[in-house]
């Protein structure tokens, strides 16, 4: 495909047009992927992630200094939602990372949800594979402001930093489980706000007390990031923690994850995609349908008899 | 399955206006109608906003100017989007310009400009009807 040729030749339009591609799942996506995955290993990911205006953005800006400053090239990925009445989004992140407008090793691109409910869009994937491919050694996922439950990060991250804000709870919070569960490394920002020394202490403590892994244990890390300060030694962390990941033979076993559920979830909605059409062509099927919808079948019923008859079809006995 | 195809619009101040309060409103008036804005932030120089709207591969870029520096902000905005191969990303502008301006802007490229007392429901109009649809 000469768009990837351009974008694997350092072509950053094209780049931009393939994420665009991605971005509305367009029919080019599939050729597009076969094409780049041979440029995939060499980048590493990381995610981004916590409450709204806890400072990820501004985290994420940091880092990317911190990364520059290390001479290696990084690529953002800054989520903000879409709106569920309009569709429309205002992507605000990126302004608060004017600083690498201008520096040719940093891609920021902003993306809305456009309807996924797990902090991240469906594409995100994809596009951080493209910015790998590109070249970016790191890549830096941020992700909406989420609550306790929109997890998709995990899917995506090698390493996930949770950011919180001083005002986000006790200890009770902080047992529950969800966001407090998926972090690799957590951060208290805006550390200089009442009660982020009793917060420090009490995640400290608890991840002590209850570790997720035997062979990692939970920093917490104290922030203000806009004034510089925990940033080098978030960045720290961060290697770190990539650096045991690699010694454990964590890395690859979460990656291997990741591989495997994206598979799953492409079949998945392949499937359905073959399904539906199936069914707008076979007129039983779909009279099949419409008897649910007038509740003369149950729709547990009307399942059984439509994939009898997709089987039957594929054995070729229909 | 391709999804429905989303305008993306930046929205820039170039030069050295103090407030923002205008675009704001027509970020959330474009939000409203369907589009996904990227604000990029005050004092920002043409070359800024051009890497912006690459990386974000926007439909329009939409230029505020309030203090005055438009004739010379604007096309210098188009020129670099011309010279990045970036021809059909539709230029638009608004902020304080006087109509004696607006024949030239529009000669260098800037496609039309809103100046003040627009409706941003004709910006919203316009940015739909104009928006390059792209393959």
């Amino acid at each position: 495909m000469d768009l990837v040729k351009r974008m694997l030749a350092g072509d950053q339009r094209a780049l931009a047009r393939l994420i665009s591609h991605v971005e509305r799942n367009s029919r080019e996506v599939p050729a597009i992927m076969q094409c780049v995955y041979p440029a995939l290993g060499a980048g590493y990911c990381v995610g981004i992630t916590g409450p709204p205006g806890a400072g990820k953005s501004t985290v994420t800006d940091k880092l990317t200094a911190c990364a520059r400053q290390q001479g290696k090239t990084v690529g953002i990925v800054a989520v903000d939602p879409s709106s569920p009445f309009s569709g429309g989004a205002v992507l605000g992140d990126r302004i608060r990372m004017q600083q690498h407008y201008l520096d040719a090793g940093v891609f920021i691109r902003s993306m809305a949800t456009r309807g996924s409910h797990g902090g991240l869009p469906q594409t995100a994937k994809g596009v951080v594979k493209l910015l790998e491919a590109f070249g970016k050694e790191l890549i830096l996922v941020e992700t909406v402001g989420v609550g306790q439950t929109e997890l998709d990060i995990v899917e995506t991250a090698d390493t996930t930093v949770v950011i919180l804000v001083p005002e986000a709870g006790d200890t009770i919070q902080a047992m529950k489980a969800g966001l407090m569960e998926i972090a690799d490394i957590f951060v208290i920002n805006k550390a200089d706000r009442d009660g982020a020394e009793r917060m420090l202490t009490e995640l400290r403590l608890l991840m002590h007390l209850h570790p997720k892994y035997d062979w990692w244990e939970v920093p917490v890390l104290a922030t203000q990031a806009h004034k510089d300060i925990g940033i080098t030694e978030l960045s720290e962390a961060i290697a770190t923690h990539r650096r045991t990941l690699e010694a454990a033979g964590q890395l690859q076993m979460r990656r291997r994850a990741h591989r495997r559920k994206e598979l799953l979830e492409l079949l998945q909605h392949r499937l359905l995609q073959d399904l539906l059409a199936q069914l707008e062509q076979h007129d039983t099927l779909q009279e099949l349908v419409e008897q649910v919808q007038d509740a003369i079948v149950d729709p547990y019923t009307a399942a059984q008899r439509i994939l009898a008859v997709k089987k039957g079809d594929a054995d070729g006995t229909y | 399955m391709a999804t429905e195809r989303k305008i993306r619009v930046l929205l820039a101040k170039p030069g050295l206006d103090g407030h923002d309060r205008g675009i704001k409103v027509l970020a959330l008036a474009l939000r409203d109608a369907g589009i996904e804005v990227i604000y990029t932030g005050l004092r920002q120089m043409p070359e800024q906003i051009v890497a912006a709207a690459i990386q974000e591969d926007v439909d329009v870029v939409g230029l505020s100017c309030l203090s005055g520096a438009h004739n010379y902000l604007f096309p210098r905005v188009v020129e670099l989007l011309r010279e990045q191969g970036a021809h059909d990303i539709l230029v638009i502008g608004g902020g304080i310009i006087p109509d004696s301006d607006i024949p030239e802007l529009k000669a260098k490229g800037t496609q039309e400009i809103f100046g003040p007392g627009s409706s941003t429901a004709d910006i919203v109009r316009y940015i739909k009807e104009h928006a390059p649809r792209k393959s």
